[in-house]
């Protein structure tokens, strides 16, 4: 209970915080969309790119000497608390020992910018914005606190690493481009893995090192099928799935004991 | 043919499955053994979490329990009174195999304990029976003859009380041992995704006494019912069991077991030990050596269960 109070906690704060920072300046407006907001993964589903496109509105308050903008989307999917062990050699064989719980983090997160995080913002504003893996916020729970560690944490580079090897993580500063100065658009990978459930997209834009404005869209993966109906009755109905599966068995070993009847 | 798994979460060759669980069949046919020692490390071998793979081979077994237990019904081999027995343990032996399973997954060392079990309970049995395997055939050939049952060396077992007779198999044996053995059987399939036949029917051979004629039949209406029973409980409280899976080795397996089962029948029984003996204690050591090695990653991710 106190985790999620936590997290509602910063997210207010930080919701305040863009909101403190972005009115004042406000001048321009965000306007994007995705090209499917509903992706369907069927079970021969070997991975799609949805297309986010969007323009930099400009108005009267726009100063005339701002002419470059930087962009970073961040998306993230459903959030789930995840475990990572670590094994280690305890008499001769290797055993799991230590381990790190984190905090509904989400289980696919994908940032894009147009070119590499440092160069679009300072250190100190990359980290409030979260720009890129390392300033993401993952929070773990360390002893009775929750926190997230430095980037260089051997539990959290580990996660990082393992979600971006099965391509659920990922980080590339090229891949939005600007088609005008004002246009522009970027492909968002989904692997066959992707959890189902509602992403969320936010997009940042930024200029001469500052943030804007922001705006967000968002899109669900659904999968359909055979075999997402046995996971979902898996998963909700444990009895009667069982109930059947037993049944399935019996019925299996009865009709053999038939086929094979050698008397 | 590719085909993903609803709940071991990878696609996997269908006709890999199939041709695993035909040899599978094959050998447990040729054995009269369930054959989970093997259908288990097998999954485990080609990238099914463990977890998945004993809660699914559960259903498999009881699959190829059921055709063998209704065609030695049908020939009279099965004693229902001993069966019963062996039954009230392998029930409460099962339910505390579930309940183990959960809270050492909830540990996050449900995979090591599966490796470590099988590495100690394959390397015993395999390699006893290898031995025992080995010998018989060398008192072959020097010619001597083998004493078939030492009768009359009543052991401390014979001593225990609340005694009852089983009819069919004809022997008077206390309850408290037979309780025992069913719990123990039921413990160790349920944690490790085995029937058990393999350590169940030399038990019952040469500890309890149970004659040839129905030990065979007997053990496995003990395994039917504890893999039922495993099935329900690991799909009620880990949802780890993936029918897909399950329905693929079943039918694999049936269809093998009836090749493997004319086979035996032209091999010689202590040739058939040795083999079975040298089998699982290949697989034995091939758990032992993955324990050993450094792994890939030392790092593992797995999502907190019941958070949805």
């Amino acid at each position: 209970m106190s985790e999620i109070r936590f997290r509602t906690m910063i997210g207010m704060m930080l919701a305040l915080g863009v909101l403190s920072a972005a009115t004042p300046t406000r001048a321009e407006r965000l306007i994007v969309s995705v090209s499917n907001h509903r992706v369907t993964v069927t079970p021969n589903y070997s991975g799609e790119e949805l297309v986010l496109f969007g323009s930099v509105e400009k108005d009267a308050n726009t100063p005339s000497t701002r002419t470059a903008y930087d962009l970073v989307v961040t998306v993230s999917g459903p959030r789930a608390d995840m475990v990572t062990r670590r094994k280690e050699r305890k008499f001769g064989i290797w055993i799991n020992t230590d381990y790190r719980e984190f905090l509904k983090v989400p289980s696919y997160l994908a940032l894009f910018s147009n070119r590499p995080f440092d160069a679009i913002a300072s250190p100190e504003v990359e980290r409030r914005q979260q720009l890129g893996l390392n300033n993401v916020l993952l929070m773990q729970r360390v002893g009775p606190d929750y926190a997230d560690v430095v980037p260089n944490d051997p539990f959290r580079s580990a996660f990082v690493r393992l979600r971006s090897e099965h391509g659920l993580y990922r980080e590339e500063t090229s891949a939005v481009t600007f088609l005008t100065p004002t246009l522009f658009r970027t492909g968002i990978p989904l692997p066959a893995e992707v959890p189902i459930g509602t992403y969320d997209v936010e997009i940042k834009l930024f200029s001469d090192g500052q943030l804007v404005t922001r705006t967000e869209t968002a899109f669900d993966i659904v999968k359909v099928g055979f075999e997402q109906f046995v996971a979902t009755s898996a998963r909700q109905n444990g009895l009667v799935y069982g109930l059947v599966t037993a049944f399935m068995a019996l019925m299996t070993g009865w009709m053999a004991s038939i086929v094979f009847r050698k008397d | 043919m590719q085909l993903y798994l609803p709940i071991a979460d990878i696609p996997v060759n269908v006709f890999l499955i199939l041709a695993m669980g035909a040899a599978v069949g094959f050998v447990s046919g040729m054995f009269g053994i369930g054959g989970g020692f093997l259908m288990t490390p097998l999954l485990i071998f080609i990238g099914i979490a463990p977890a998945v793979a004993v809660a699914s081979v559960a259903s498999h077994i009881a699959a190829s329990s059921f055709s063998g237990a209704i065609s030695y019904w049908r020939r009279r081999a099965i004693d229902p009174a001993l069966a019963l027995v062996l039954l009230s343990g392998g029930v409460i032996g099962t339910a505390l195999g579930v309940w183990t399973f959960t809270l050492l997954r909830s540990l996050g060392q449900l995979d090591l304990m599966i490796a470590l079990s099988y590495v100690v309970l394959l390397t015993t049995v395999g390699g006893l029976m290898f031995w025992e395997g080995l010998r018989a055939i060398l008192r072959v050939r020097r010619g001597v003859a083998i004493p078939l049952r030492r009768s009359g060396s009543h052991g401390w077992i014979h001593g225990l009380p609340l005694k009852v007779r089983f009819k069919r198999s004809k022997i008077y044996l206390s309850v408290i041992p037979v309780v025992a053995v069913g719990l123990i059987i039921g413990f160790i399939g349920a944690v490790m995704g085995i029937g058990g036949g393999f350590i169940l029917i030399p038990i019952m051979i040469y500890l309890l006494r149970v004659p040839t004629s129905t030990v065979i039949g007997t053990s496995m209406v003990l395994t039917l019912v504890t893999m039922v029973f495993a099935t329900l409980l690991h799909a009620v409280t880990n949802h780890l069991v993936d029918a897909v899976l399950a329905l693929i080795l079943m039918i694999g397996g049936v269809t093998g077991a009836q090749f493997g089962a004319r086979a035996g029948q032209k091999i010689r029984g202590e040739h058939l030990r040795l083999l079975l003996g040298l089998l699982i204690l290949a697989v034995g050591i091939r758990f032992a050596v993955e324990l050993v090695i450094r792994p890939d990653d030392l790092f593992t991710i797995r999502e907190a269960g019941g958070a949805g």
